[in-house]
């Protein structure tokens, strides 16, 4: 069972959708009160457990009065507001943005990428061979996970979780500018010499899979990850008492990777370092 | 927060620049050998996170010294600031002044924007590279414009060392150049600022009045040319009648956004929330642009009052002037300034014995043109990446360390002086209706007479050309710089005044007018300004992150192709040009294909 907690009852306000008049919690976003009457407005930068980046601006609406179009995901709810979805102004930023993207990074591990490629039309390829792309290669530098920056979107979701809205580590943070803007460690060091604690939060939050398990990223490129044989089980981690929740991934009677349940009141999604990656001793048989 | 350090240490150079800035350090939590104390107690933490703004001028002081920013250099200032090293890294590689990688320790920085690109800037780069050869002891760099294009080809040497040293050669040759950067203290003394103002000294001057008349490093100077009545004024009227002043003239903001000031003010004034500051934007960065620059080294106590008026009218007690990090001269200029006028109790506690206090501290920006952006801005002074933040919430509400901010740029508050002293009626007079008072003008490019005009809005193009000497065989005319639009020879009719410009379809932006003849090679041009937004864009968004470099890459294919050929790429350029207009976050992706769409529409470029 997840708790919701229960906060002070809110005022409603109340603003168009495409016409159609809605009522929202005061302080809701674009995009909360788009999904209560089940919109479907494209998101990769949101994070559920986050503050909203805007940065990818794939979220785009309309807002009647606005002169550029406006980020769902963060721009709050106001009264009287006249928003258009699905316009087509929007959806031709939309599009755009997927094919700056898909043309720039490796979106194969990003889910729903591909679906919206297709609604929106998108044609990555256009930008021709030479188009300018990350090709970086992956950042094997510890046991425990994998940065595959060449599948790096920059939502800067890995650095805020890292950083003061969660873990309080600060390991990681966005460097350089322009193109040429990169999630690295101080002096663009390994992971191992940097304050990283491997509590695996920053895996966690990734929407692209551009930081992964060591052990997801072997099995892919095995080519033995089946996301389809696996079960997920949730449970209570047993190191201490806190009580975390743990999503244990089993593939094939393996654990394969540990996520945490982002609606728990706890811990919204984070963990430690045992509870994320001390699972061997699970499947210790010996 | 749990702060790691790695096991580099600072060299004694570079540790003492930043024990110059910050003081020694008190104990082994920051830095020093440990004593007794250090066992009982922890020092730095909150009371260091508090000195984060201090990150940038940190920064500063490490590349200043020794030339760039080595790994034990950035961890001492960390382990000082209590900042973790991963963040100040990132902050460290946003600017482009600065470098994580050894290099020599003079950096000669040589214009290839676009005034310079048309003085012949590629040739004097190669020609200075030719010079020097290998090891000799200076980086040659290619830089954006530097607020010097009125003595286009321009270059800036800046040589590491306690002091560090610079020199400014423009016109530049190779052989002014490489003596600049090999002997800048042996370097020929810069022409006056009033050389760049070709009306200096005439009657009908408002805001370029004493530009070259007063001797900008004296304060009686200024008082016996005007300085401080219009600080009086203020005084007589209370911060709510100089609002009031400023609303009834009319002004707006110079910056390109045309915001009108008064507003602005009144809606900072107005916040509950305590400290008000007041930011002043001398981060002159759009190419084109020097007026701010030869304002500051002309006339630099103007702009030491008019933020004073400002902080005055909207109760604000501390002040931030953040200055291109390319403007040794100007920084010189001001730093006597503020000595001086604090000095004789015009900043600090108890301004003209009216009990009012109120002081200006200076921060240099480190080459970031996206630092103009005002929320940029505000995170650059903070000590954070120079990334503009998202709007809602604006500034007067929550701007610099999250406090109601009003801020403005050079011109703006300038403009504030002769809206006090002549009145807001009078000042309300000139100019037209809906653009009030006078105008600054950075005219270059194939002109006679480049430099700053000033003249009433409502002048036409042709007029401020006329005056400036415009060459035969004019090609085109660049309105607002990079991030404005071109306009033809036959359009020199054209009003400077906002509502003017809006209605032929372009913009008066910052006042840049850039005018090129049929010499300049225009697909050249269009690629420096696709180059110069691609290598300026924060990296945030990716509109333009990406799409600047996809603009480049386009202009690059057809730049030798013109009619059917480049019909593909230029449809390309249309679709991914009205997705960074929409979805950007800030102004620089929003405006970055204005120029070159207008170059297609109304020069044909590519026909
Ligand atoms: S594993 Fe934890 S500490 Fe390490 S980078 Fe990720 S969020 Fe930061
Ligand atoms: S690594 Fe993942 S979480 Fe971090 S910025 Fe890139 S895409 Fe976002
Ligand atoms: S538009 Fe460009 S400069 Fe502005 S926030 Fe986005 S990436 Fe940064
Ligand atoms: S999801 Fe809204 S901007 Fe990325
Ligand atoms: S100084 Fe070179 S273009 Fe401005």
């Amino acid at each position: 069972m997840t708790v919701t907690p229960l906060g002070i009852p809110r005022r409603l306000l109340e603003f168009t959708i495409d016409g159609e008049p809605v009522r929202t919690p005061e302080g809701s976003t674009i995009l909360d009160a788009c999904r209560a009457v089940g919109k479907d407005v494209p998101t990769l930068c949101e994070g559920d457990t986050l503050r909203p980046k805007n940065a990818c601006r794939v979220c785009v609406v309309e807002v009647e009065g606005s002169r550029t179009l406006v980020p769902a995901c963060s721009r709050k709810a106001e009264p009287g507001m006249e928003v258009r979805t699905d316009t087509e102004r929007a959806r031709h930023s939309r599009k755009i943005v997927l094919e700056l993207l898909a043309s720039s990074v490796d979106l194969s591990t990003t889910p729903r990428v591909a679906e919206w490629i297709k609604e929106y039309e998108a044609k990555p390829d256009r930008f021709g061979p030479d188009a300018a792309r990350l090709n970086e290669e992956p950042k094997v530098d510890n046991d425990l996970y994998v940065r595959d920056y060449d599948k790096c979107i920059l939502c800067y979701k890995c650095v805020d979780a890292c950083g003061d809205q969660w873990q309080n580590t600060f390991a990681i943070s966005v460097a350089g500018r322009g193109f040429g803007t990169r999630i690295a460690v101080e002096h663009d060091a390994p992971l191992t010499d940097s304050a990283c604690v491997y509590c695996g939060n920053c895996i966690e939050v990734c929407p692209t899979g551009a930081l992964s398990f060591k052990s997801e990223f072997d099995m892919r490129a095995a080519g033995t990850w089946d996301e389809s044989q696996q079960t997920e089980t949730t449970t209570v981690c047993a190191y201490c008492g806190v009580g975390c929740n743990l999503t244990l991934h089993v593939q094939d009677n393996e654990i394969v990777k540990v996520t945490s349940p982002h609606d728990n009141p706890v811990t919204h999604g984070n963990l430690c370092i045992k509870g994320r990656f001390g699972y061997q001793h699970v499947q210790n048989r010996d | 927060m749990d702060l790691h350090f790695g096991d580099s240490k600072p060299t004694d150079d570079e540790r003492a620049a930043v024990d110059a800035l910050l003081g020694p350090p008190e104990s082994s939590w920051e830095g020093a050998d440990r004593s007794d104390a250090d066992l009982r107690w922890a020092r730095g933490g909150r009371e260091a996170r508090d000195r984060r703004d201090l990150l940038l001028p940190g920064l500063h002081a490490i590349n200043d010294r020794v030339g760039w920013i080595s790994e034990g250099a950035l961890d001492y200032l960390c382990r000082r600031l209590t900042v973790p090293p991963a963040e100040a890294y990132g902050v460290a590689t946003f600017y482009a002044m600065f470098s994580v990688k050894p290099r020599p320790a003079t950096v000669l920085h040589v214009c290839t924007d676009l005034a310079c690109a048309a003085a012949g800037a590629s040739e004097l780069c190669a020609g200075i590279e030719a010079r020097l050869g290998l090891g000799s002891g200076v980086s040659v760099e290619r830089s954006p414009c530097l607020g010097l294009c009125e003595r286009a080809p321009a270059a800036l040497a800046i040589k590491a060392g306690d002091p560090v040293r610079t020199a400014v050669s423009a016109p530049a040759t190779v052989h002014d150049a490489v003596l600049a950067a090999s002997a800048p203290d042996s370097a020929p003394e810069e022409p006056p600022a009033a050389v760049a103002v070709p009306q200096a000294g005439g009657d009908d001057l408002v805001l370029l009045r004493r530009v070259g008349v007063v001797d900008p490093s004296s304060l009686d100077d200024y008082r016996a040319h005007g300085g401080y009545t219009a600080l009086r004024r203020a005084f007589e009227l209370g911060p709510a009648g100089v609002i009031r002043e400023v609303t009834d003239s009319g002004l707006v903001g110079r910056g390109g956004a045309a915001f009108p000031t008064g507003r602005k003010w009144q809606a900072t004034a107005s916040q509950p929330d305590r400290p008000h500051y007041v930011v002043c934007n001398a981060d002159e960065s759009e190419p084109g642009t020097f007026k701010d620059r030869v304002i500051m080294e002309g006339d630099p106590y103007a702009l030491v009052e008019a933020m004073t008026i400002a902080a005055y009218a909207t109760g604000a007690h501390q002040g931030y002037l953040y200055l291109r990090g390319e403007y040794p001269r100007a920084l010189h200029r001001l730093e006597h300034a503020l000595a001086q006028a604090r000095a004789r109790g015009l900043l600090g506690a108890d301004i003209l014995g009216q009990g009012y206090t109120f002081d200006i501290e200076i921060r240099r920006g480190a080459g970031a043109y996206i630092c103009g952006e005002e929320t940029a801005l505000f995170n650059s002074i903070e000590g954070y990446r120079g990334e503009p933040r998202s709007k809602p919430p604006f500034p007067v509400e929550k701007g610099l360390f999250g406090k109601p901010t009003v801020e403005n740029n050079v011109e703006t508050l300038v403009n504030v002086l002769p809206v006090l002293t002549m009145g807001a009626p009078a000042y309300a007079a000139i100019g037209t209706a809906k653009s009030t008072g006078p105008k600054l003008f950075c005219v270059s490019g194939s002109v006679e007479r480049p430099g700053i005009y000033e003249l009433p809005f409502g002048a036409t193009l042709g007029e401020l050309l006329e005056l400036a000497g415009v060459r035969k065989r004019l090609r085109a005319v660049l309105l607002g710089g990079a991030a404005g639009s071109f306009v033809r020879p036959d359009e020199l009719d054209i009003p400077l005044t906002f509502e003017g410009t809006r209605q032929a379809g372009t913009t008066l932006g910052s006042g840049v007018v850039m005018a090129f003849d049929d010499t300049v090679p225009l697909p050249r041009l269009l690629l420096r300004i696709a180059e110069f937004f691609r290598d300026e864009s924060c990296g945030q968004c990716v509109p333009c992150r990406v799409g600047t470099v996809r603009q480049e890459e386009a202009l690059h294919r057809i730049v030798q192709r013109t009619g059917a050929a480049a019909a593909d790429d230029i449809a390309l350029l249309r679709e991914v040009g009205r997705a960074m207009r929409d979805a950007s976050i800030c102004g620089l992706g929003q405006t970055a294909w204005n120029a070159v769409e207008s170059a297609i529409d109304r020069l044909g470029a590519y026909e």
